[in-house]
């Protein structure tokens, strides 16, 4: 295989000027990941140069056989930690030819949500970013890496944080998708082992308005990457075991530039109580399948009920104890699933707390 | 997987500033590490310059689900061996939002002992001798043992090489290794009595500094174990019957001790810890009584005896010590899963602070 290594980490910048895209975007199901590659006669860094794009929506569920062109167009540049060099990730969002948002494109109405004026003064502000979980499993099984096969591990309790070969399970794919985002210039701002053994999370954050959904979806895409490499399964299923195993989140930390400022924990309950009164609106767009993830247990609140409090991790939001203290802060919404759309939550919070009046 | 590999060793000192620590501290079972990693926008070597975080303690058992946060202060800095570049590993301590120590935490009790003047101007020196097993993964039995047997009995595996003798030397060098570049003063290892048992000795660290770097370098042996396939057994008597146990010797010294006259304030401060015998026993690690029975090196846990190179007794005085008239001793009570911060800490106060009453 030394041989294939060598080609795939040739560095094109000693022959060439040419470089190379990788074109991404969110195929028909809304979760499920595509991309295609092309090449570019030089460097490349901000995408309005990029050209716009075009595939074959009929085979990702996105457009009829016979009208089938979906248009790509170039909306956020990462440097391509696979292929290096002047290589770039391309994040897209989906157009017909006539120039609409197709049906499963929600980047379009988020990008419209935080150009708001009145959005856009408050710099919506994800500090501490989207921790997203994730689970990784076995490849022909579709059960968790490193659980026995026909069998199941020791209950929850030592996997949380832990290292350990009968604790922690598949860290280098975590590790190298740490770097390979950093490099990548995607903002990760930290992992950690999650409570059910196979399960994992990394942040991303901060990051300002609609740059966090297109962030979180190169990340998702860089996994998927990682894990294809490793040989193992990426499951964004919010409750990919039954039984005693915590489900799969991707909690939401979210501020504004009022509710950093002095008096801030006054706009934050205002807020929350705001998300109250849309909290049915809320969960049916916070990702398929969460009903069986939010069920009172397992950290999580129950999915009919709408509960905040401090440092309250059963609780539907979590305000942070220090942000109790300073008067000022940010807050957690823990109710989104592990597959959302970043897209779809946080414009969201953002029309909720900023555009909506009951 | 070469491609993997490449990600994971990528030097990112290259395209930026940014840095990745490894926030670690010890869980609700007193035993067990837990860790997680953040970025940090660029290069810090002082403690006091890295932010407190917070972490869930309802999933370690040191908080309630409805008031769940846990602050972590970090407290001392090493480089981190496996990822490298400018990132760095960073033991920590935990604290209620309020300020205040929860339960678990011994290191702010020993702080406050290694800082009491008295205590400070002796520079307390510790070197410890950390033994701990290697298992198989899916079955929990040492290295090396074949499945549902025993090896062949204690003798040809002390310090010795051969693949029927050493079983998971790759284990214990990448640790060795892994520790010097962290900055820990890992200071040797060698292969232990019991086949598939090792031992690696850190010090000597003056005060608190001992309790950091062990923990850290138990740490990093976790982390190389979890690559290795291997579970870390810090159990003090892993095996019964004629297998010997596991323990944490700890070789103490102060300045007095150092110095010309040191082996007279040796035998004082021998008697002192003679007198507290229970006390220390108690807090010398779990599951102890297993391991000092009076055979395999060991003293009976009831009995407190000491000696020059016996290491049948609960304390044992070097011949170089007795010779020269000044120098350490080792305490050879407490167990391979003794909290070094309790330790250390209690050495000290009751050879320095405590009066018979």
């Amino acid at each position: 295989m030394s041989l294939l290594t060598d080609l795939v980490n040739l560095n094109l910048n000693n022959t060439t000027d040419k470089i190379i895209a990788e074109y991404i975007w969110i195929g028909g199901s809304g979760m499920d990941i595509r991309s295609k590659a092309r090449t570019f006669t030089g460097p490349v860094t901000d995408p309005s140069k990029l050209p716009k794009w075009n595939y074959d929506g009929s085979s990702t569920g996105q457009a009829p056989g016979e009208d089938s062109e979906v248009i790509l167009y170039p909306q956020a540049i990462f440097k391509d930690p696979f292929r290096r060099g002047n290589n770039i990730l391309v994040m897209c969002d989906c157009y017909t030819p006539a120039g609409e948002p197709i049906p499963t494109n929600k980047r379009f109405n988020a990008a419209k949500i935080f150009s708001h004026p009145a959005v856009a003064a408050e710099v919506p502000w994800y500090m501490y970013g989207i921790e997203q979980e994730y689970t990784l499993l076995q490849k022909d099984v579709k059960w968790p890496l490193g659980w026995p096969v026909g069998g199941f591990p020791g209950p929850q309790g030592p996997y949380y944080c832990a290292a350990g070969a009968d604790k922690a399970f598949g860290r280098d794919i975590v590790d190298a998708h740490y770097k390979a985002c950093l490099y990548a210039g995607v903002n990760i701002s930290g992992i950690n082992g999650e409570v059910m053994p196979g399960q994992w999370e990394f942040q991303v954050g901060p990051a300002v308005g609609i740059s966090a959904g297109d962030e979180l979806w190169i990340a998702r895409y860089i996994l998927e990457r990682i894990t294809e490499i490793a040989g193992v399964v990426l499951s964004f299923d919010p409750k990919p075991i039954q039984g005693d195993w915590n489900g799969a989140g991707a909690h939401t930390n979210y501020s504004t530039k009022s509710m950093r400022s002095d008096g801030g924990y006054e706009v934050i309950k205002k807020a929350i109580e705001k998300l109250g009164k849309r909290h049915k609106e809320h969960i049916a767009a916070y990702g398929e399948g969460n009903e069986r993830r939010l069920t009172g247990r397992h950290e999580t609140a129950d999915i009919n009920t709408f509960l905040w409090g401090v440092a309250n991790r059963g609780a539907s939001i979590r305000v942070g104890r220090e942000t109790e203290r300073n008067g000022k802060g940010y807050f957690e919404d823990r109710r989104p699933a592990s597959n959302m759309d970043p897209y779809v939550v946080t414009s969201m919070i953002a029309e909720t707390t900023i555009l909506w009046e009951p």
